[in-house]
């Protein structure tokens, strides 16, 4: 795991012991700081102990550094006892001289102080252990107990002092436990004696649900983590997840991943969601949620990347049967190891401890999707501050890892619909919101994509159906009377449908009268015509009728005047014989 | 078992061993200094005083012997420690304050005690 605001470029200056404990030499930029002491406190019960003990184990399986533990409290066996169940094998570290466990017991009761002393004796018993197996890191735990069995307070300080300058010399990297104190971190003050590094252990109770906390307080020459952080303790020993708000320093993808719904990759720029983006998806009880991560967790399966299932509310053959009812078969998946399912009530653990475990098996999973189911019993294991921070810091981790997120969140009856319950609203790149619809007797569902970051996506209401093969979305009708799904809308399209037959029966109809309008205006068109070309004809035949009047009168003139023969005008035979006022000389 | 490990054990008294009136008494001292030989002085007056005839103090250097140390839960030096009588009783420092070291070796009643 990286955390880039707490890198290990530091790891330059101070030299560091690797602690070894998963999470904490990330969040001290390398380790303990080498040759010096650490002081780990914290209340009784909060892990001091373990957390000496595994620096001790690593240093000896993992960095070759034997290492000594001296206990006040308790005595080799049990302690050996007491850290089996986190896979640590005591006496066999032992025989092979990489640990030593020196049980110191003080009983004040039969110890009578009569003059000046000091702790050589403690010293010896270090030096000789130390020596023994060549150790490089030791564990004084807890060191206090001293001031129990006793009574000078003053030479115990000087001595401690001492103690610490001594193992210092010696270039030994101790962890020191220390109790806490009412308003110190240590009973005795230790941190006035330890001044390079010192870790604070914390265990918390809040509403009946505990968290335990690590804080680096001081850490001289290291730039680290101020935070508080959770830690957990499992068969592996302690996690500590430097898990904080990690800031905006992801890189956007522009790789898109189908949503499983085709339909829906359809209203999201035709491609679904982009990689390493937060999708939540509210609605009501009954909405359909689980079906749409289910489709998710399946188009996951089918592009062979893992899929991390947290369920908070149902269990996971719960989940996988209702999902094989709608017809998704998630079940190869989690045959094939691409999907895990954590199913854990909400409420069995805080929040810190959550996203611990969300941390925990992110980093030993390593999917590609995660899905919360859903994020609003988150709630119910702390206030809503808490919840919404811890929200936060789990997108940002997510997108870090670029991890696609994929978020349920339940939106009571009364709720405003746009509100979601962990207000993360503002935290997500995908929303889609789905809501019920009742009318007409029945509730049915609807879906649309309230927001989307980066893409061109739908901003249409659609009706969201559960069918035997999924979810599928459909055209809703949209009317006066606002949105009809189901048998409204099925009711509808039948009215709709007869409309347009009606219509078009109508427009048939008019089309056909057009037509007879037209046969009967060319009919009258060719009446007319037919007048005009009679008219024509007539006044054609009268035209010739005037032309044949005309050469008869000419002929009946012309025969006329041969009759009276008149040698005609028109061929004179003697052209010397001019006749003189038309009429020929020679009939004159 | 403490016996054979010393190789030289520095004997105030020369007494027969397993003798129920003998004092066994051990001082665990780090080399030669000041404190250590205050307490052995301090001792040794004391005994003679008290337990005149009937004690052997037994003096472990850990400095020699620092494996010694875990046997009696030897942290502060000097240390000495009541083998016998029983019950066992260990008294810290230079011994120089009497009257406590009596009441550590229960010579003497503790402050405020009847006896």
């Amino acid at each position: 795991m990286t955390e880039p605001n707490i890198g290990e470029r530091e790891s330059r200056g101070l030299p560091k012991a690797p602690s070894g404990i998963a999470g904490l030499d990330e969040l001290t930029g390398g380790g303990l700081p080498r040759g010096r002491p650490t002081l780990v406190c914290g209340g009784a019960g909060c892990g001091k102990t373990l957390l000496a003990m595994e620096f001790l184990v690593r240093g000896a399986t993992e960095h070759n550094e034997p290492g000594v533990f001296m206990a006040f409290e308790e005595t080799a066996a049990e302690l050996a006892q007491n850290v089996r169940s986190l896979g640590f094998d005591l006496e066999e570290l032992g025989r092979q001289k990489k640990l030593a466990i020196d049980f110191v017991r003080i009983e004040r009761q039969e110890i009578e102080e009569a003059g000046e002393y000091d702790l050589e004796g403690l010293f010896v018993r270090l030096g000789y252990a130390i020596d023994t197996i060549g150790a490089k890191r030791v564990v004084l735990d807890t060191i206090e107990t001293l001031f129990g069995g006793l009574s000078n307070t003053a030479i115990l300080r000087s001595e401690l002092r001492r103690l610490f300058r001594w193992l210092k010399d010696r270039g030994i990297t101790a962890v020191v436990t220390g109790e806490r104190g009412e308003g110190t971190l240590t009973r005795q003050g230790l941190e006035e004696y330890v001044s390079d590094c010192v870790i604070v252990l914390d265990h918390r109770v809040t509403n009946q649900v505990s968290t335990r906390l690590l804080r680096i307080v001081k850490y001289r020459g290291t730039r680290h983590g101020s935070n508080e952080y959770p830690f957990l303790i499992d068969e592996h020993g302690i996690s500590v997840l430097p898990i904080t708000s990690l800031g905006l320093q992801h890189e956007a993808s522009d790789e898109r991943i189908g949503t499983g719904i085709p339909r829906l990759d359809v209203m999201l720029g035709g491609k679904g969601y982009f990689r390493g983006t937060s999708v939540l998806v509210s609605g009501t009880a009954g909405a359909g949620k689980s079906s749409v991560a289910a489709h998710f967790a399946d188009a996951a399966g089918q592009r062979g990347e893992r899929c991390l299932y947290l369920a908070f509310e149902e269990s996971p053959s719960q989940i996988l049967r209702n999902m094989r009812s709608i017809g998704i078969d998630l079940d190869r998946w989690a045959r094939k190891g691409l999907l895990r399912f954590h199913a854990t009530r909400a409420t069995l653990y805080g929040l810190e401890m959550h996203l611990a475990t969300i941390h925990k098996l992110v980093r030993d999973f390593e999917p590609r999707v995660v899905i919360i189911d859903p994020i609003t019993s988150l709630l119910q294991a702390g206030t809503q501050h808490d919840a919404t921070a811890m929200l936060t810091r789990l997108i940002d981790y997510l997108k870090l890892q670029r991890i696609t997120a994929f978020m349920t969140s339940l939106t009571s009856g009364d709720a405003a619909l746009e509100k979601t319950a962990a207000d993360i609203s503002s935290l997500v790149d995908t929303w889609l919101l789905l809501r019920g619809v009742e009318l007409g007797g029945e509730r049915n569902r609807a879906m649309y994509v309230l927001k989307s970051r980066g893409m061109a996506h739908s901003n249409q209401l659609r009706e969201f159906r559960l069918t035997d093969h999924g979810v599928e979305l459909l055209d809703v009708y949209l009317g006066p009377e606002g949105v009809l799904t189901g048998s409204a809308r099925i009711s509808q399209e039948a009215r709709e449908r007869d409309a347009i037959l009606a219509r078009e029966q109508e427009a048939d109809r008019k089309l056909r009268e057009r037509a007879r309008k037209r046969e009967a205006l060319e009919a009258r068109i060719a009446a007319m015509r037919k007048e005009f070309e009679a008219d024509e004809e007539e006044a054609v035949s009268i035209a010739e009728q005037e032309q044949t009047k005309e050469e008869l009168l000419q002929q009946d003139r012309e025969e006329m005047a041969r009759s009276r023969r008149a040698d005609d005008a028109e061929a004179p035979a003697n052209p010397d014989r001019i006749p003189v006022n038309g009429i020929p000389a020679g009939r004159a | 078992m403490i016996h054979s490990a010393i190789p030289q054990p520095i004997n105030a008294h020369p007494a027969a061993a397993g003798n129920p009136d003998i004092w066994e008494l051990r001082l665990y001292v780090a080399g030669r200094s000041p404190k250590s030989v205050a307490a052995f002085a301090n001792l040794k007056k004391l005994c003679d005083e008290h337990l005149p005839g009937r004690y052997t103090i037994e003096v472990i250097d850990l400095v020699q012997h620092p494996q010694l140390a875990a046997g009696d839960e030897i942290v502060a030096i000097p240390t000495l420690v009541r083998k016998l009588p029983e019950p066992l009783r260990k008294i810290v420092g230079d011994l120089r304050n009497t009257e406590r070291t009596l009441v550590g070796l229960q010579l003497r009643p503790r402050p405020g005690e009847k006896g």
